[in-house]
């Protein structure tokens, strides 16, 4: 063969490059496409309408059409629009600015065509109950909650929907003045809906009370520890099984010196 | 005047139909009306159908998602609606990125952009189809509708019927990508809802038909056409345009001053 005059490129040949290139290319692309995904999913600390399911299901499960937040009737919902730095077009709200008014009739979540809001999460004995809503709950900053300080101030138990249950006040002595007394608000997260009505109403500059999902707040004590006293507690447990190590020392069985001594019953 | 009507008719019907669903839709948010509630991922009409945009619903589905029957009664709605009238006429006659490609390519041809690059485009029109499939990795990758997260058009549509945001800056990009970078660049090669509607829009009835017989080869077609290569046939053989990258937009038949393009069903001009 001589020089310069080169065999031509088989069609075979031409199409797998193409076809490599455009997976190169897709690579490429695909990893940056992820990496903001993954970036935007990153987002927690946002509020859900009533009746949404699960966060990481929720995300893929909305379809952002916007039914909820055009059915709202306090315009409490939004729609994540670019620059609010919120899983893009999915609702959200903040109840600084505008709290969920708990509606008995609940518009939002039925006209959910997705399944996202789920309205079986919303209904107790075929009826609709706003209270069974888990849109968050509310936590006192202690620091800047005036309540604490000594100054008389209930303004979020009275804006709470569940007065008496979701907050209460508890009566303290105040020892620096010797004859006054703290009213001091107390979160119950088991009732707390977290509708975001005392948000909305505290008085302080920046709220001294505020809402966040429950699965941030919220710890977990685990299977390591069970109310002994609570039958109810006590199913928790049920399923869980013991995990046995033996090591050179647990070989020997433990000396109790406590419950083994046999005179103390 | 009568000129004008039938050299634009089927633009200004475009646009009627593009601006009164965004109308529509955004009555809906601000005033409560109820002919179009949603937007252009999943809406009721008129208190009672549910339609659903079917590409979201394929991302969701690849996402792991439990689909309600709602949605699939609504993308199945669509799917055969847009079976039945061509694919892409989404893309002429409700996306409103339309207005904005549209625009940028009517620049491109009163600034001779085209003469300046040369027919040569850098990029295949095939890469929608890589788009849409990446989509559907992605998707299934990260747990999420992937091209719902970062779609302009939703971006755009949903902006203007809940609250625009940075959204705007989408629609600033595109222009100008289809203005001084790619002819058609958004619309024609990136799209993959463009992309899905061209497989949908494969065998669909309603379609363009070329009749050989009165060209006169002025070529007028090609130039305004977004997808110029579906108009392989012109002054060459009677065809209706089968290819499912055509939006069924009617801006040939617009431009056509001899008759020689038309709507028609695809049967009857297979028959003819």
């Amino acid at each position: 063969m001589s020089k310069g005059k080169k065999e031509p490129i088989s069609d075979r040949r031409k199409f797998i490059f193409n076809m490599a290139r455009g997976v190169g290319v897709a690579t490429l692309g695909g990893f940056i496409w992820s990496a903001y995904i993954n970036d935007a999913k990153a987002q927690k600390l946002l509020l859900r309408p009533p009746g949404a399911i699960k966060e990481e299901d929720f995300l893929k499960t909305c379809i952002k059409c916007g039914l909820c937040v055009e059915a709202c009737p306090y315009d409490t919902l939004m729609l994540a629009k670019p620059g609010v730095h919120k899983p893009l077009g999915t609702p959200y709200f903040t109840p600084r600015d505008i709290p969920c008014h708990m509606c008995p009739d609940i518009p939002c979540v039925p006209v959910c065509p997705s399944g996202a809001l789920d309205l079986q999460s919303v209904v107790t004995k075929n009826k609709l109950d706003i209270n069974k809503a888990d849109m968050g709950v509310a936590v006192i900053d202690e620091e800047s909650c005036i309540a604490f300080w000594g100054i008389q101030c209930d303004a979020c138990y009275r804006a709470c929907p569940l007065l008496g249950e979701a907050i209460t006040i508890e009566y303290q002595k105040n020892e620096r003045t010797g004859k006054h007394a703290f009213l001091k608000p107390v979160v119950h997260s088991d009732p707390c809906t977290g509708c975001g009505m005392c948000e909305h109403a505290c008085v302080t500059q920046k709220a001294a009370i505020q809402i966040f999902p429950r699965e941030v707040v919220q710890g977990k004590a685990g299977n390591h520890y069970i109310k002994g006293w609570d039958k109810n507690d006590d199913k928790r447990v049920k399923d869980a099984k013991a995990i046995k190590t033996t090591t050179q020392i647990s070989k020997n069985s433990a000396l109790d010196s406590l419950n083994d001594s046999g005179d103390l019953y | 005047m009568k000129q004008f009507w039938s050299n634009n008719r089927f633009l200004i019907l475009r646009r009627f139909t593009q601006l009164s669903i965004l109308f529509l839709y955004f009555g809906a948010n601000a005033w409560g009306w109820w002919i179009l509630r949603g937007n252009l991922s999943s809406s009721v009409v008129i208190n009672f159908a549910q339609v659903s945009d079917p590409y979201a619903v394929l991302q969701m589905l690849a996402a792991g998602a439990s689909i309600s029957l709602d949605l699939f009664i609504g993308a199945a709605t669509i799917t055969v609606f847009y079976f039945l009238i061509g694919g892409r006429a989404f893309c002429s006659w409700v996306c409103p990125i339309n207005m904005v490609t549209d625009t940028a390519n009517y620049l491109r041809r009163k600034f001779e952009f085209n003469r300046m690059q040369g027919p040569k485009m850098p990029i295949s029109r095939n890469i929608r189809y890589w788009v849409l499939a990446l989509s559907l990795v992605v998707s299934f990758v990260m747990g999420m509708a992937a091209f719902e997260f970062v779609s302009p058009i939703s971006m755009i549509h949903r902006g203007i019927v809940f609250g625009l945001g940075f959204g705007w800056a989408s629609a600033v990009i595109i222009f100008l990508f289809d203005l001084f970078v790619l002819k058609d660049g958004w619309c024609g090669h990136i799209c993959p809802l463009g992309g899905f509607y061209s497989l949908l829009g494969r065998f669909s009835v309603i379609r363009v038909f070329h009749e050989e017989g009165n060209c006169t080869l002025c070529m007028k077609c090609k130039t305004v056409c977004p997808e110029h290569q579906v108009l392989h046939m012109i002054g060459k053989e009677s065809l209706s345009v089968n290819d499912g990258a055509c939006t069924n937009c009617a801006r040939c038949i617009d431009v056509c001053d001899d008759d020689a393009l038309g709507f028609s069903l695809r049967e009857l001009a297979e028959k003819k």
